[in-house]
């Protein structure tokens, strides 16, 4: 796959492959073309090669086609929407989903692995605190019912603590939910925990990838993404 | 005092209309942040299509429901075919198109049905509703049906899903469409609800204004007027504005500077807040975290 912003080319050849249900990571360094990578994904940049999700070619569908198929985005800057609700927030979430009981019973189960969004799910989500809001940019997604989530810099901006937590449930939901997840991350370390499985881009090639397992144990990894 | 009351009265009628209007043009403006100069025109020209059905022998009230329907599709015709090609276009090439859609339909109507002044008829009775003094029933049903379609719209973007939809492509489309909702329909549906409610008021106010295809020209500045008093961001402020700018213009009118001079009050309105508080009374205070 190859993807361009008008005449600059980002990605130059991405090639990997997902289990699904399982958790795979994309490292790399600033502007190795891993937001570009899951925007490609979900449509919105233009690209060349293939595509497909669940042996389906979904390169060139709209973003709004590609959602429909059970594709969650859990964008960079967390695409709150800041002047509704916290509850609208996750509403929209099932926009697409016409089955209401299950929609009502999935805003419950969001509420039990966020507790704290049930307790702001009257105020506007312009006022949650950027913790607060990454727990409901995944909510939103969850309430997708995806079958694939994915997620841009879930710990960007978030104190050490709230990030554990924030990994913790990401797990716990990807075995309880059954959901499979493309994360990208900056912190490598906590990426490697959470996933199952790994891939280090560079400069928009996939330069490296295998078990998170293994690319802990790479020398070449420690040293540029691990630091020790 | 009796006169007062009556002309306070008299302005809650027309601010009716006023506020209806600037209702359309803070929803378009919220959807695309440009307000609509073509707003008063499609209002206008969607009256001479409920007259013709009125002529035609089509009994008021289905005429009625029947134009804003038309209507409605009007709205979301002009998005597609006309505003979306320029979606991406600078400010002001958008302006020059929706001038152009005002001259435009401000000269098909006068050469369709020529410029010669119509009556256009009430649904109310002639006798004043419920023998009160000071408003004539139509002013009283003017009011009436304004508050019915300002209520169903509240209801509409509060309550449904797809109003919901609306509110949320506004504010963010990038996100709205990452969560599966077609915003560019919901361009277009917005522009059809602001057509709809514009109808209505061209027919509240035609019956006052008489139709002519120059009859919502003061109208439309009254609505910016009403729009720019509420912020233009905020719906309800609009309303608000609209009531507000209708007893102001006719109680001004009426003691205070004439009847010839009225029409400088909307203009005075908007300067003044322009100058004074540019986001309006009502506008929205931005909470977001840096």
């Amino acid at each position: 796959m190859r993807a361009a912003y008008g005449a600059t080319r980002v990605l130059h050849g991405i090639d990997f492959a997902m289990e699904e249900k399982s958790i795979t990571a994309l490292l790399g360094a600033n502007g190795a073309g891993k937001t570009t990578t899951l925007r490609a994904i979900c449509g919105m940049v233009r690209t060349e090669g293939a595509i497909r999700f669940g042996g389906q070619p979904i390169a060139g569908k709209r973003t709004e086609d590609i959602v429909r198929l059970g594709i969650a985005h859990v964008p960079d800057g967390r695409g709150t929407f800041l002047h509704l609700t916290t509850e609208e927030n996750l509403r929209l979430g099932a926009y697409v989903r016409k089955d209401r009981t299950n929609v009502a019973r999935d805003l419950e189960r969001v509420y039990a692995y966020f507790p704290r969004l049930k307790e702001r799910s009257h105020q506007q989500a312009g006022t949650l605190s950027g913790g607060e809001q990454q727990m409901l940019a995944v909510s939103r997604a969850l309430m997708l019912a995806p079958k694939l989530m994915l997620l841009d810099e879930p710990s960007f901006g978030l104190a050490p603590l709230v990030v554990r937590e924030l990994f913790a449930i990401l797990r716990t939901i990807n075995t309880e939910e059954r959901v499979s997840m493309l994360v990208v991350e900056q912190n490598a370390a906590m990426a490697l925990d959470l996933a199952d499985h790994a891939c280090v881009i560079e400069t928009g090639r996939v330069v490296l990838s295998g078990t998170a397992a293994d690319l802990k144990k790479d020398d070449a990894v420690r040293r540029s993404y691990l630091g020790y | 005092m009796d006169a007062l009351l009556h002309q306070v009265l008299a302005g809650l009628a027309t601010g009716g209309i006023y506020a209806s209007l600037a209702l359309a043009l803070v929803m378009i403006y919220q959807a695309t942040h440009l307000v609509n100069f073509a707003q008063g025109e499609m209002a206008m020209f969607t009256t001479y299509i409920g007259w013709s059905l009125i002529q035609a022998g089509m009994p008021y009230w289905p005429a009625f429901f029947l134009t804003v329907g038309i209507a409605f599709l009007l709205g979301v015709l002009i998005e597609r075919v006309i505003i979306r090609p320029v979606e991406q276009a600078p400010v002001l090439a958008v302006v020059v198109v929706f001038i152009a859609l005002l001259l435009i339909l401000n000269s098909v109507t006068g050469w369709i049905y020529t410029y010669t002044i119509k009556t256009f008829p009430s649904p109310f009775p002639t006798q004043p509703l419920f023998g009160n003094r000071y408003l004539s029933s139509h002013e009283l049903g003017a009011i009436g049906i304004t508050l019915v379609v300002l209520f169903l719209l509240y209801a509409f973007f509060r309550f449904t899903p797809l109003g919901l939809a609306m509110r949320a492509a506004a504010q963010n489309p990038e996100s709205s469409r990452l969560v599966g909702i077609r915003v560019g329909w919901m361009l277009a549906l917005g522009w059809g609800l602001a057509a709809a409610v514009g109808s209505v008021a061209g027919m509240m106010v035609a019956p006052i204004v008489y139709l002519d295809p120059n009859m919502m020209g003061g109208v439309l500045l009254y609505a910016f007027a009403a729009a720019l008093v509420g912020g233009i961001d905020n719906p309800m402020g609009a309303v608000v504005g609209g009531f507000v700018v209708g007893v102001l213009e006719n109680v001004l009118g009426a003691f205070v500077i004439g009847n010839e001079l009225k029409l400088s009050v909307a203009l005075v309105i908007i300067i003044g807040v322009l100058l004074v508080r540019p986001s309006g009374f009502f506008g929205r205070t931005q909470v977001t975290r840096v």
